[in-house]
């Protein structure tokens, strides 16, 4: 790797963002607009004593979980981009590094994430009323890092799809699952043995406990760090799998 | 002269198909090489092979002393795709600076070779909004940008109005005065007249490896399109029109033995 081809390569990336007015704007303001859709699903229901109400139990996940959804997506169609065009098969002519490259994605739409994140958590925390007991820049980061899992993953998957569709379609395939045994509809302890253990084994669902701690927590707990542990691992993990499927040579 | 480019026997398949079938070519060192064939002769897998990209059979290729795709040859081999590959959703002067940077220059470079290929005034559009051959001479400057000892260009001319084509070949030239190598596809032969040299390719095997002279010259007529047709024809036959044997061993080998690529008598003048 080589800082100076790094940061290139991150300012390129957010150069094309830059330059995508109507996706930046989409960027900012779903994540908002859904939440407050939330709000008003959960505004009139009651809240059991001593319980966090709806809304702030499921607007805490949320929060996390944006990004990673969002920035998966983002990921498998630039990357696929990149390879379709062929700027990809350009890039590996160069002195570049596979490495500054995957990183370039990873801190580039990481920084989009933490934006993209802290917007909704200002609209979450102030226009909402969210009520956690930990802080929300804690939220935040856990949210930047689902994100740059996403971005990971997405860079993976991408060298599996040949087409946009089926970029898209990895979608389902690889988040859907994930937020279904992440612990947000039934809690995991609660899951039959064999989904727990699939749920034991897929990162999302360390990034929602994360942030359940943060919720319940006021200072950064054991498990939490332990969590968030976890999910960076995966992240090094799916992007060194993903250095290995850029090729410089191919067929 | 020393060679930038050595390829010996190189066979590829791709897709299950046999594309090159053994071809044996050298570019001299500052010269401008001319690789002329029709479309889905091998031009451009020959030309990833060069630049590393493209997985091959058998066979060596060497390029700048190195062999081909040496990490350390990224920086001093330029590449122009045959699709323009750039950003189409930067403009032209950021998508320079970014090829511009990886190869360690700056801003300033990359507003020159912006220049160079007549796009300045359109700097400042997004490379989505340019004509295609607009979109190609982007590309080319950030093929040039790194101001690259070897440019292997595909198709660089497509589609370009006949002005600039001029322009752009007498930029091309004025590189390899300075010591640049430059392998430059076509498939249009009234470029092949503007080469130094040329490697005339069919079927994956290599016809003609000389100056556009000793081809005119080998093949005894003027126009090189004619000519590339009889020596392709004799190339089938085992013998050209004039009766000259060119090549004994039948299909597949170049009308010259590629050692013997020194030039015979005034035609060779050129490569000088």
């Amino acid at each position: 790797m080589n800082p100076r081809i790094l940061a290139a390569t991150t300012g390129r990336i957010l150069r094309q963002l830059r330059h995508d007015r109507r996706t930046v704007a989409l960027l900012v303001v779903v994540p908002s607009a859904l939440l407050a859709l939330v709000y008003f699903m959960y505004v009139d229901q009651p809240t059991p004593p001593g319980q966090p109400s709806v809304f702030d139990r499921v607007a805490l996940v949320m929060l996390g979980l944006f990004p990673f959804v969002i920035m998966f997506l983002v990921t498998s169609i630039a990357m696929l981009r990149e390879r379709t065009t062929g700027t990809l098969e350009r890039l590996l002519t160069t002195p570049l590094a596979k490495l500054d490259l995957l990183f370039g994605y990873g801190i580039a739409f990481g920084l989009a994430a933490v934006v993209q994140a802290a917007i909704a958590a200002a609209v979450a925390y102030r226009l909402l009323d969210l009520d956690t007991a930990g802080s929300s820049g804690l939220v935040i980061m856990i949210a930047a890092l689902n994100a740059v899992l996403a971005v990971a993953l997405g860079l993976l998957c991408s060298a599996f799809a040949r087409t946009e569709f089926q970029a898209v379609q990895f979608m389902p395939v690889v988040a859907v699952p994930q937020l279904l045994l992440c612990g947000l509809f039934v809690p995991r302890d609660e899951m039959a043995g064999w989904l727990q253990a699939v749920s034991d084994v897929l990162p999302l669902s360390y990034a929602v406990e994360a942030l359940q701690e943060v919720g319940a927590n006021a200072e950064p707990t054991g498990t939490m760090w332990r969590d968030v542990a976890v999910v960076a691992g995966a992240t090094v993990l799916a992007l060194v799998l993903a250095a290995a499927t850029l090729r410089r040579r191919s067929g | 002269m020393e060679d930038s480019i050595a390829v010996r026997d190189l066979v590829v398949d791709r897709g299950g198909r046999r594309v090159l079938h053994g071809i044996s070519a050298r570019v001299p060192r500052g010269t401008v090489t001319g690789l002329l064939g029709p479309s889905g002769s091998g031009k451009t897998t020959l030309m990833r092979a060069l630049v590393g990209v493209q997985v091959i059979n058998s066979g060596t290729v060497t390029v700048l002393g190195r062999p081909a795709g040496s990490p350390e040859l990224r920086r001093r081999v330029g590449y122009l795709t045959q699709a323009p590959s750039v950003y189409a959703d930067l403009t032209v002067r950021e998508n320079a600076r970014y090829f511009a940077a990886l190869h360690g220059r700056g801003a300033v470079d990359a507003d020159r070779a912006v220049a160079d290929v007549g796009l300045a005034e359109a700097a400042t559009q997004l490379v989505g909004t340019l004509s295609g051959g607009q979109r190609s001479r982007a590309s080319l400057a950030c093929a040039l940008v790194g101001q690259p000892e070897l440019v292997i260009l595909d198709e660089p001319t497509v589609g370009q109005d006949p002005v600039l084509r001029a322009d752009l070949w007498a930029r091309f030239h004025a590189m390899a005065a300075t010591g640049t190598t430059l392998l430059v596809s076509s498939h249009v032969m009234d470029e092949a007249a503007r080469c130094d040299r040329l490697l005339l390719i069919r079927q994956g095997r290599l016809i003609a490896d000389d100056t556009p002279d000793a081809v005119r010259a080998a093949a005894g007529v003027d126009d090189l399109d004619e000519a590339f047709l009889r020596l392709i024809r004799a190339s089938e036959t085992g013998t050209d029109d004039g009766g000259r044997p060119v090549g004994t061993d039948g299909p597949g080998r170049p009308a010259r033995p590629v050692d013997a690529a020194a030039p015979t008598g005034a035609a060779g003048e050129e490569t000088s």
